[in-house]
């Protein structure tokens, strides 16, 4: 009995010491000298926008080492949720925010906000390499992916398609690029086909896509870009000519219309109260492509540079006007 | 009794018998306090779900999703009918634990009756690992190793990228430590007079163990399986992962099927607004699945007490 | 003599039961022990697969860096540190909770709870409940009244570790249960003659008795908290921190560090899927490290009666 209160206690103080032995990162003291900036920052929001974030605070830390970021991935919806209670600093999301659902709980709690473009995401378009398709119209993808759609082979959408019967592969219904692309493609949110295999991991689409013969699929870009050995891209063609994704054309936004803005929400309390956040928000258009091609996603245009330090700039104002 | 005690020939402390007796109530009012918690927790649950699922009634009738067949809550046309979710989780339920009960029990016996002690030192903990491989990598196992090289290549089973047979298998050996550990420890437990009792009479060590070791030990074995069961309905990832989501009233594992958690664990990590009816959805379906266990659980209770009573 | 009989029994046994024919009562015997032995070795096969399939990806990728440095998007550079100290202080809040608190239902339950009262039998169907609600929930239940509402702790390590408790507390409950219904009446009453409280023969008797049992229960639950990310997300833990976590701080986990990576499209510059396998290494690890002191105590107070 009382051997194991020895060992019990032993492993306590043993805890103990690890726990509390290695400091060096962990301290907020105010702000170091020459410009840097302490104190925490909470970001919580979208898994898309989730690895941006992550790469602009590892960034970010570098160079203000006494500044406690944490990232966090609830999902759009989740994080907004928090943002709007006041619990987080910035919202990460890869849609709007709603303004029948979502904006009035901030209202009501007092949380003002803008919405800043901190990146661009495509949507890939990609099919299983038995099914030799180069270039859908989006008319095309349309009657394939309505709702209420009975294509049950691809050349019944092009008698050039090859003849193969149809197995479609898609995110979520409870995901933005879900939101995205049936807005995009088939004129409104939420309506699509029903007859589709979800996921919500976009490796488990690719694994779906690569693994049945008559695949075809759509998700971010990059996913497609790390597996283009097993996977076969279909072109888009927007009304101007069949396009590929890549970081040019999703860049320069030739290749339309399935190239969505990602965004950040910081909150303009947020942006008053604490110098770190408004800082970072700075640090982030400031360093917006390194930040992006280091998270593998797609920059901002020149125009959407100058919109987002513009959106910024007017929250900064609102902030230090309410204060 | 307790008047007795005082001089007790071991070296306790020479309290008066008031002084005792207050003693022993103080700490069974610490005890119930603690068994108390499960009821909080009960509570918590119920309000956190409750609430929201109320303000869903009141836009989708009961009876819809009740008794609904189609499960569309996103795509128009909406419904909201719950039974293929219902339908999912039985069907994965029962695979899983068609693998987990008769591998689980197995190994239990083999390892309490026929193994060595240093054999069952060393097995046990191993086969406990099994049960702390994060539920991911079971649903990433089932996806991308079981799905396309055990059933397709191998056994030449026609089924789709995603299908609940891989899942359900998969959740069955998740399930395997937590039946055979315990159903162990209750076996082991069974006083080994029972055993030499039953040599004597010149039974086999087959017989002794299924008719002698296994009944005596049935309350623990039953705990175990129903132990097992609860942990196979309430898994969400490898389902997620590997059973896919589409929401279909069928018995056919070999299709994809969409159980009430994973449905749930999908929509929670998603980018639903929070306050919309999409999002209420996970309450309802919570609320349901927690009405299905509670009327299961009162069954199994019942039953093994029935139970009890022949044997002690 | 006790042994020798014992021993003597055990070999007639496994020649069968007098009178059957005992060729074909052999074969039976053979044929029993082979079909249990195969239940337990495809058990052990799956195992195997796995830890090779991951520790194939992993183990490489496993290295004092690895362990001691912090997440990064470059994945050469990216460790476990933050998220690792973030599932041990979980472990420890989980373990500090459900350790007294389950052990104490169990004992209530078991020895003091009259069966056929309403309320107590109430409590045991809601136990044996919770074993089956879903861990996401938990999560929900963890915001609602730990983070927020009555106890707001905030995103906080604490709130991370008591929702897991609460989310495995009942497997400690049932296991327990058993072990304490293990223990021969005749303990009880021998301790009880000899002018023993309640307490006194529980404390004494029952419970160093149930302890291999127990410690079963805490190892099952201790191993299930591990992995578990869904209600730790809900909770409010981060993918991504950039110091040590305290018991009143944010904090990050090993599940859902690797849950990040495994989400991630990997590619030869940066191999995401390697670390999520690393990070599986390091898990499994820590999880026998906790198991271990577990398994030690059931092995030292393993009684045969």
């Amino acid at each position: 009995m009382r051997k194991w209160l020895a060992l019990a206690s032993a492993g306590v103080l043993a805890f103990g010491v690890a726990a509390c032995g290695d400091d060096d990162s962990g301290n907020d003291a105010t702000a170091g000298g020459g410009g840097e900036v302490s104190g925490e920052i909470v970001i919580d929001g979208s898994s898309t926008v989730g690895p941006f974030a992550q790469a602009a605070a590892e960034l970010f830390n570098a160079e203000n080492p006494d500044v406690e970021i944490s990232v966090g991935t609830s999902g759009t919806g989740g994080g907004f949720e928090k943002f709007c209670a006041g619990e987080t600093d910035i919202s990460d999301a890869s849609r709007p925010i709603k303004d029948d659902e979502e904006a009035p709980i901030c209202k009501k709690n007092g949380v003002s906000y803008k919405e800043v473009t901190i990146a661009n995401d495509g949507i890939a378009v990609v099919t299983n390499p038995a099914v030799e398709i180069t270039c859908m119209t989006t008319g095309e993808l349309k009657k394939l992916w309505n709702t209420g759609s009975k294509v049950s082979n691809y050349n019944q959408l092009n008698p050039d398609f090859p003849d193969v019967e149809v197995s479609l592969y898609g995110p979520g219904t409870d995901s933005g690029t879900f939101d995205f692309f049936t807005d995009v493609i088939n004129g409104e949110e939420g309506v699509s086909r029903k007859e589709y295999q979800p996921s919500e991991d976009d490796n488990v689409l690719v694994q779906g896509v690569t693994g049945d013969e008559g695949g075809l699929g759509y998700f971010g870009f990059s996913y497609y870009e790390q597996n283009q050995d097993k996977l076969g891209l279909v072109e888009v063609d927007g009304g101007d000519g069949c396009v590929a994704p890549s970081t040019e054309t999703i860049q320069d936004g030739s290749y339309k219309p399935l190239s969505r803005p990602l965004f950040m929400y910081p909150s303009e309390q947020s942006l008053a109260d604490k110098p770190q956040v408004k800082a970072f928000m700075e640090f982030v258009l400031d360093n917006q492509e390194e930040i992006a091609t280091a998270s593998q996603i797609v920059p901002l245009t020149a125009a959407q540079l100058d919109e987002g330090k513009q959106q910024l700039k007017e929250a900064e104002a609102a902030a230090a006007a309410g204060k | 009794m307790e008047a007795a005690s005082t001089t007790s020939a071991r070296a306790t402390p020479a309290l008066g018998v008031a002084r005792r007796r207050l003693g022993e109530d103080a700490i069974r009012g610490l005890l119930l306090l603690a068994a108390l918690i499960s009821i909080l927790t009960t509570t918590g649950i119920v309000l956190s779900l409750a609430g929201e699922a109320w303000t869903f009634f009141q836009e989708v009738g009961v009876n819809d999703f009740l008794f609904g067949t189609e499960w569309s809550p996103i795509i128009k046309p909406q419904s909201f009918g719950v039974l293929p979710l219902v339908s999912g989780t039985f069907l994965v339920t029962a695979i899983a634990l068609a693998v987990a009960i008769p591998l689980g029990l197995g190994s239990a016996i083999y390892l309490s009756e026929y193994a060595t002690p240093r054999v069952r030192k060393v097995v046990k903990p191993v086969l406990e690992l099994l049960a702390g491989v994060p539920t991911i990598v079971f649903g990433y196992f089932a996806l991308t190793f079981f799905t396309p090289n055990l059933l397709i290549d191998i056994l030449h089973f026609d089924v789709s990228v995603f299908n609940a047979l891989s899942a359900g298998i998969i959740m069955g050996f998740m399930v395997i430590p937590t039946v055979a550990s315990v159903s162990e420890d209750a076996m082991s437990a069974v006083p080994g007079s029972l055993r030499e009792g039953s040599f004597g009479l010149g039974a086999s060590r087959l017989q002794t163990s299924l008719r002698v070791v296994f009944p005596a030990a049935l309350s623990g074995i039953v705990a175990a399986v129903v132990l097992g069961a609860s942990r196979a309905i309430g898994e969400t990832m490898i389902v997620l992962v590997a059973a896919g989501q589409i929401a279909e009233l069928s018995a056919d594992p070999r299709n994809p099927m969409y159980t009430m958690t994973s449905y749930i664990a999908a929509i929670g990590k998603g980018d639903l607004a929070t306050g919309s009816l999409q999002y209420k959805t996970i309450f309802a379906v919570g609320a349901l699945l927690f009405v299905i266990t509670l009327v299961l659980n009162a069954i199994s209770i019942r039953f093994v007490r029935r139970y009890r009573q022949v044997y002690e | 003599m006790t042994d020798v009989t014992a021993a003597a029994l055990e070999q007639a046994a496994a020649r069968g039961p007098i009178g059957a024919s005992p060729g074909r009562a052999r074969l039976r015997e053979l044929g029993f022990k082979a079909l249990l032995l195969s239940c337990l070795g495809a058990s052990m096969l799956l195992l195997g697969t796995l830890l090779v399939t991951i520790g194939a990806d992993g183990l490489s990728r496993v290295s004092l860096d690895f362990i001691t440095e912090y997440p990064s998007i470059v994945a050469d550079k990216a460790g476990i540190w933050p998220a690792l100290l973030g599932t041990l202080w979980l472990m420890a809040v989980c373990a500090g909770f459900i350790i007294p608190v389950g052990v104490a239902t169990a004992i209530y339950l078991e020895e003091y709870a009259d069966s056929s009262r309403w309320y107590n039998r109430a409590i045991e169907v809601n136990i044996q409940n919770l074993a089956a609600v879903p861990s996401i929930v938990y999560g929900i239940l963890g915001l609602a009244f730990l983070v927020r509402g009555p106890l707001s702790l905030g995103n906080v390590v604490l709130a991370g570790g008591l929702t897991l408790g609460l989310l495995v507390l009942p497997v400690v409950i049932i296991a327990g249960r058993e072990a304490i219904r293990a223990v021969p009446p005749s303990i009880r009453e021998g301790s009880m003659a000899l002018g023993a409280t309640q307490w006194q023969t529980i404390w004494r008797q029952v419970l160093p008795a149930a302890i291999p049992g127990v410690a079963t229960g805490v190892i099952l639950a201790l191993s299930r908290a591990i992995g578990e990310t869904a209600p730790l997300i809900m909770v409010g833990a981060a993918v991504f921190v950039t110091s040590e976590p305290d018991l009143m701080s944010r904090f990050s986990a090993l599940p859902i560090q690797i849950f990040d990576w495994i989400s991630r499209p990997s590619n030869d510059v940066n191999d995401y899927a390697a670390l999520a396998a690393g990070g599986i290494v390091v898990l499994m690890i820590l999880l026998l490290g906790m198991n271990a002191v577990a398994i030690w105590l059931r092995n030292r107070y393993e009684q045969k009666w």
